[in-house]
């Protein structure tokens, strides 16, 4: 049996007459990759968003490595080791593409007035451990991207913006990744290329003793076929099926949610 | 400086140095124009010089350059500032002026850190100046401290006050928090007006600047000729200045800019990497007002006196739109636009009376067609002339 990162209790998000999340009982395993599915508007984002602190839940608890994280603010939840992308990418363009990854390390670096301002020469040191850092992300993705670390955001593609915000998410070292449909909008070969760059990256990490665990929200079900060591469907707000792929997709309830949604 | 050596082999020091002494000629041909039409000619003489300057890929070169030598840049700046006062020596307007444009920049590089840089909006930059002029209006009357150490102490009052300002800025967003500095400002005026120990509507007096025994006051005599008092300020004023600037510059090539930068961009993010939100934007706010009051000081003891008139919503419209010409986050961009918002209807009698409308003219106009200013603002560098990029 192995350990539990991530786990959701009773877990209940009300927005006004809509229940996005009903009593959900979700369990994330350490080191593996889960897949979150469901229909549109299921309750996937919803998800992601309580559990990162960025909505407040009604009902239910999260605990995250044995600690209770609930209602907890989300830079707390950042501190504590998770992060994530969004489904809209949330980058800040006219910053630089090194600027945006090294925010995502944000409790590594010395925000002090006079370290800042005056301790010119350790800033740099700093600086200089970070650039190498996003250096070596990127470079896992695509080399070419690490040639436009300087580059504003504004200037990349799509593709491109979804690595480097999967790049801010890494660069910290978290234990737990949530990548909201990292590859919605891009092509099927650019589906595949980034998925590949996913598992490598991580492969990386984990050789390096930063093994990462990751809940993956996808439409695209060859995608959680391939990447995925088990899955959660989500219908309403609630948990209709678990298990690998070959199991949920076989479901017959899951079927019907499909089915009943489009 | 080696590590400047290694990339600075293709673009050479000249155009910089160039573009420093243009614009030093042209302001001090600006502050001596006696006539209407000299000014004119002077004001449009610059439109056109800039169009040319584009035209053949000078302001281009001239960028480069500057991005190539910032150290020359800085020092080149305050070399052209000295010169250009030096040969003002007697001439007490010029002199003011250029002292006030000096204050306002300082003020304006800390409501460049404030919206600039975290997004906090700040309607009430002439009320925390003011607040900086009364504090040293009492100070120096009253008590014996050295007044070196009320600049400090008026950069702090007024910090301490905006911090009143904090909760509801940080509670309210955008248009809201506008609205409430504006309110700040209006009200700081009328509790002044009716405030008799401050001296009610006619304000108060300020003894003239004295560091150990030097009086700032008095004019210099050196051998047969006399110097204006208003060098003293001037100096003290360019010292200011010259060091807010290096600060704001190395805020903004730091984690803390970054930081500030990601906050106004975008809360939500920002939020989810850990970034403590509340804390960079009562940084900005406290830094910002505290440069207020420390310039307010010194101009208060340098007109030697304050009034609540002095501090309108219009002055603080002022502020903001030297930043917004300038160009909103580029530290180089404010010490033009204040030259140009403050000298201009100065000289020109007949737009002065037009001159809140021109500003609100102008920055319709800048916001319509160059949003980013005249100097827009370059992406980060943290180490400029470094191997890094
Ligand atoms: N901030 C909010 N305010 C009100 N309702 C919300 C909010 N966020 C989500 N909802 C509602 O909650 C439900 C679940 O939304 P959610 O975004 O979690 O779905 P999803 O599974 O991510 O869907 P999709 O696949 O389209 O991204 C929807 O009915 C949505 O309208
Ligand atoms: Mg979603």
């Amino acid at each position: 049996m192995s350990t539990i990162l991530l786990e959701a209790r009773g877990l209940t998000m009300r927005f006004g007459g809509v229940t996005a999340l009903d009593a959900l009982n979700l369990a994330v395993h350490k080191d593996e990759v889960l897949g979150l599915i469901g229909p549109n508007g299921s309750g996937k984002t919803t998800f992601f968003n309580v559990v990162t602190g960025l909505y407040a839940a009604s009902a239910g608890s999260v605990d995250f490595e044995g600690r209770e994280i609930t209602r907890r603010a989300a830079q707390e939840i950042y501190r504590a080791g998770i992060t994530r992308t969004f489904q809209r990418s949330r980058l800040c363009l006219p910053l630089t593409v090194f600027d945006n990854i090294a925010i995502g390390n944000y409790q590594h670096l010395q925000h002090g007035l006079l370290f800042n301002l005056f301790r010119r020469q350790a800033l740099k040191r700093q600086y200089q451990e970070n650039l190498e850092e996003a250096c070596r992300l990127l470079a896992t993705f695509n080399d070419k991207l690490v040639d436009r670390l300087f580059d504003p955001v504004s200037a990349l593609t799509m593709i491109d913006r979804r690595r480097v915000e999967i790049c801010r998410a890494l660069i910290s070292r978290p234990r737990l990744l949530l990548l909201d449909e990292p590859s919605a909008g891009m092509t099927h070969d650019e589906t595949h290329e980034l998925m590949s760059d996913i598992l490598q990256v991580r492969q990386r990490l984990r050789e390096a003793g930063n093994s990462v665990t990751i809940v993956i929200i996808e439409h695209e079900m060859n995608v959680i076929d391939r990447v995925t060591d088990r899955c959660v469907v989500l219908n309403y707000g609630e948990k209709i099926a678990e298990g690998t792929y070959a199991q949920i997709a076989a479901d017959a309830e899951v079927q019907r949610a499909y089915l009943g949604s489009d | 400086m080696s590590m400047q050596n290694s990339n600075s082999s293709a673009a050479p020091s000249w155009p910089l140095l160039t573009g420093v002494s243009v614009v030093g000629v042209y302001a001090h041909f600006l502050l001596h124009a006696e006539s209407q039409i000299a000014v004119l000619g002077l004001a449009v003489g610059a439109i056109l010089l800039l169009i040319a300057f584009s035209r053949f890929g000078w302001t281009a070169r001239v960028a480069t350059s500057a991005a190539t030598y910032p150290k020359l840049l800085g020092a080149g700046a305050v070399a052209a500032v000295v010169l250009v006062a030096a040969v003002s020596y007697e001439m007490h307007f010029a002199l003011l002026m250029l002292t006030t444009v000096l204050l306002y920049s300082t003020v304006c590089l800390g409501l460049n850190i404030q919206f600039g840089y975290s997004g906090v909006v700040n309607f009430a930059g002439a009320a925390f100046f003011g607040i900086g002029s009364y504090t040293a209006a009492v100070l120096a009357s009253h008590s014996p401290l050295p007044h070196l150490l009320i600049v400090a102490l008026a950069g702090l009052v007024a910090a301490l006050l905006g911090s009143l300002l904090i909760l509801p800025v940080l509670r309210t967003r955008g248009h809201y928090a506008a609205l409430i500095t504006i309110a700040f400002g209006i009200l700081f005026k009328t509790f002044l007006e009716v405030n008799d120990a401050l001296g009610g509507p006619q304000g108060l007096k300020i003894p003239g600047m004295e560091i150990l025994g030097w009086k700032f006051n008095d004019n210099i005599a050196i051998g047969d000729h006399e110097l204006s008092f208003y060098l003293n300020y001037l100096v003290l004023s360019l010292a200011l200045c010259a060091v807010t600037f290096v600060l704001v510059r190395r805020l903004e090539r730091s984690w803390m800019g970054l930081s500030m930068d990601v906050v106004r961009l975008d809360e939500t993010a920002a939020a989810t990497f850990g970034v403590d939100i509340a804390r960079w934007k009562i940084t900005a706010f406290t830094l910002g007002n505290g440069l207020a009051g420390m310039a307010g000081a010194i101009y208060g003891m340098m007109t030697g006196f304050v009034a609540p008139n002095n501090f309108t919503f219009g002055d603080s419209l002022i502020l903001v739109s030297i930043v917004i010409l300038g160009g909103i986050g580029n530290p180089w961009g404010i010490l033009p636009a204040a030259a140009i918002v403050l000298i201009l209807p100065e000289k020109l009698q007949f737009i002065q009376e037009y001159r809140f409308l021109l500003y609100a003219l102008l920055v319709i106009l800048i916001l319509l067609f160059r949003p980013d200013g005249l100097l827009p603002r370059k992406i980060r560098n943290y180490f400029p002339g470094d191997a890094g990029r």
